[in-house]
């Protein structure tokens, strides 16, 4: 889909905040986040280590421990409110509704169990009231879909190759047809071919469910290859979103510019742009923008004023003083 | 000729019967110093190689030589300059460093180990001046602990730890696979500089073809133990030779618009370890061009040009070349001679 305003969004982020209360302070890891995803899309979340991507996640999923805590905004799935149901209702969401697979998924597995049962323990704990048969059926459904002979049900997990590992781990996040599926960083363990392939089949299964995907990870070749829409956080805000067209050819924020420009592209070989200085802590964030002392466009009001993020072209925002003059249409955040 | 670093027919067999590196022989020319990448997939023995050119692991078959002398066979004073001239920068930016040291150990201990400096304000100036070099600032990166720096910034050290060595060859494992995108580019500058401007030789290991072709001059590409392909890294990269080179660049996703990946078809990717041990090609089982020779036999290198062999019988009609002198190819565009 590369036009994600179309539709009702299955998920509505809305100026999520997340903080972490530690010793040596707050941890602001995500400020004010809000967009929207639609059924059948693939956002990509791209950002540095540290910039909140994974934060993000885990609090789609309600998975924030302390000291950490989801300290504001809404979360919608469909026509639920994720922030206010309780523990136990959230836990039933998770997995049927909203799936996640974790980073570095394949260390996840249990090393003692088959993968059958790994597969079985997810809708066991739904309470589905399956018989074995339909759960024998489901398990070999899900395998199936990922690309696995039925048979590796019955394996453990050392006696599986990383990819299939990998894909084990989707599959386990697929069995119970969740109507969001967010993958981090899937693919950062295996080689390219087995990525391609690993890719491929969250592309397919995520066509034939109609589900959303929501892909974080820092390898911008893989969002060029594998999104439709492109968000990109810095220092626990998100500085722009569009489709990924529009984010790779006319980035708006100069981070997103500067990322951009740093990679390595055929036919530029030996030209290296690297983004200089360090992304700021998350517990000692500058006043105005978090990008100014490493912005080559900085203005003197990205020292004070923290930018909005808005729509300064047809679906495509950005939170960067440079466009404030034009916003196409504020309020409305997708 | 003289060789930096040689290996001759090199095997090395794990206990357990992994064959990591199967009969891999290359120089490094000692009057050229340039970038040369090792690529391959997890599996493919492109760390063992690392682990061999630095010495931390003897080969089972072959020879691993610096500067014409076998490696296991280096004593007194040519261990010392072995150990000082050969430098590696490591993957996990995180794992280097004792967290109970401040940064500035790894670099006082081996500036100690080797007296490289008279005074210890020496020793400081010798230290600020690799860190300017990679682009930190002293006063912002010495005296601090570890965890106080950033993965880019704990890389750049290790690379500038390399470097204040006066290092003439430099391992690097997988530099930059656990940095940020925008890190990467200031980290393999770096190291391109460190070529250039020192004339170190680098051994740039990696999985990720997209900085290999950034960075290197020429790629040696490896598949369970065997080299498939090599030569400049730029016909390798745009114009790829071997079925399982083509594979791998197909499936590079590039951050470009423009180049779908994965126009072609892969191949049962299930994992046959004893494949390794067959006779034939190690990639015939999932080779779309496969013949009945491959099955059988092991294909030599083939010279598709004067830059570029590939280990296929696709192009048997060719010059085939020794492996032995795969490292001729390394070399600023003289022919490389194609024996009959």
């Amino acid at each position: 889909m590369s036009d994600g305003s179309k539709g009702q969004a299955v998920l509505r982020v809305q100026d999520l905040d997340v903080q972490y209360y530690t010793d040596a302070g707050v941890v602001y890891a995500n400020n004010q986040v809000s967009f929207d995803l639609y059924p059948k899309e693939r956002l990509g979340l791209v950002g540095e280590s540290g910039s909140g991507k994974s934060t993000m996640a885990l609090a789609l999923m309600r998975m924030i421990h302390a000291p950490g805590k989801i300290a504001g905004g809404s979360l919608k799935l469909a026509d639920t409110e994720l922030t206010t149901l309780t523990e136990e209702q959230m836990r039933l969401m998770r997995g049927s509704e909203i799936a996640y697979i974790p980073q570095g998924a394949m260390n996840s597995l249990n090393p003692v169990m088959q993968v059958r049962d790994q597969l079985i323990d997810t809708m066991e704990d739904h309470n589905l009231n399956l018989t074995g048969a339909q759960m024998d059926k489901l398990v070999s459904d899900a395998l199936k879909a990922v690309e696995l002979d039925p048979s590796v049900g019955q394996m453990y997990p050392h006696e599986l190759s990383g990819g299939m590992k990998q894909r084990v781990c989707i599959a386990i996040a697929i069995v119970m047809t969740p109507k969001v599926v967010i993958a981090d960083e899937p693919t950062s363990a295996l080689d390219v071919v087995t990525q391609r392939q690993v890719m491929q089949t969250i592309g397919r299964i995520q066509q034939e469910m109609g589900s959303a995907v929501i892909l974080i990870g820092h390898d911008m070749g893989l969002m060029a290859q594998f999104v439709d829409r492109l968000a990109v956080m810095y220092a626990g805000s998100l500085v722009e979103l569009g489709s990924v067209k529009d984010t790779f050819s006319d980035p708006l924020h100069p981070y997103t510019q500067m990322l951009i420009s740093s990679l390595p592209v055929l036919g530029k070989r030996g030209i290296f742009k690297g983004i200089p200085g360090i992304t700021p802590l998350l517990r000692d964030l500058p006043p105005g923008c978090a990008f100014q002392d490493r912005c080559p466009q900085a203005l003197p009001v990205c020292k004070t004023v923290s930018p909005a993020y808005e729509m300064h072209k047809p679906s495509h925002w950005a939170a960067c003083h440079l466009y404030e003059s034009a916003p196409v249409k504020s309020g409305v955040k997708a | 000729m003289s060789h930096l670093l040689e290996l001759r027919n090199v095997t090395k067999v794990y206990t357990g019967g992994t064959k990591a590196m199967d009969d891999i022989s290359f120089s490094v020319d000692a009057d050229k110093r340039s970038i040369i990448a090792v690529a391959g997939e997890s599996g493919s023995g492109k760390t063992t190689l690392g682990m061999m050119a630095l010495g931390f692991l003897d080969p089972s078959q072959g020879q691993v030589l610096y500067k014409g002398k076998s490696l296991p066979d280096l004593k007194g004073a040519d261990l010392a300059a072995f150990r000082r001239e050969v430098q590696a920068v490591f993957q996990d930016p995180f794992a280097v460093y004792n967290p109970f040291y401040k940064v500035d150990h790894i670099m006082e201990v081996p500036i100690a180990n080797f007296k490289l400096a008279k005074s210890k304000a020496e020793a400081r100036r010798m230290m600020e001046d690799a860190l300017v070099s990679v682009g930190l600032r002293p006063e912002e990166t010495l005296g601090r602990f570890p965890h106080q720096l950033s993965g880019g910034q704990r890389q750049r050290l290790a690379v500038a730890r390399a470097l204040m060595l006066r290092p003439e060859l430099l391992v690097a494992d997988e530099p930059v696979s656990m940095v940020d995108a925008s890190l990467r580019a200031t980290i393999l500058e770096t190291l391109s500089k460190l070529n250039k401007d020192l004339g170190v030789t680098i051994l740039y290991i990696t999985h990720d073809l997209t900085t290999a072709y950034h960075v290197s001059d020429y790629i040696i590409i490896l598949y369970r133990g065997s080299v498939m392909e090599a030569g400049d890294v730029d016909a390798v990269i745009s114009d790829p030779k071997h079925p399982y080179t083509q594979l791998l660049i197909d499936s590079i996703p590039w951050p470009d618009l423009q180049r779908q990946w994965g126009q072609q078809e892969i191949i049962s990717t299930d994992e046959d370890k004893s494949v390794a041990s067959r006779t034939g090609c190690k990639f015939a089982g999932r080779c779309p061009h496969v013949m009945d020779k491959c099955k059988t036999q092991r294909p030599p290198l083939y010279v598709n040009s004067d830059k570029q062999v590939a280990a296929c019988f696709l192009y048997e009609d060719m010059a085939s070349m020794p492996g032995e002198e795969l490292g001729g190819l390394f070399k600023p565009r003289a022919a490389v001679a194609a024996p009959k």
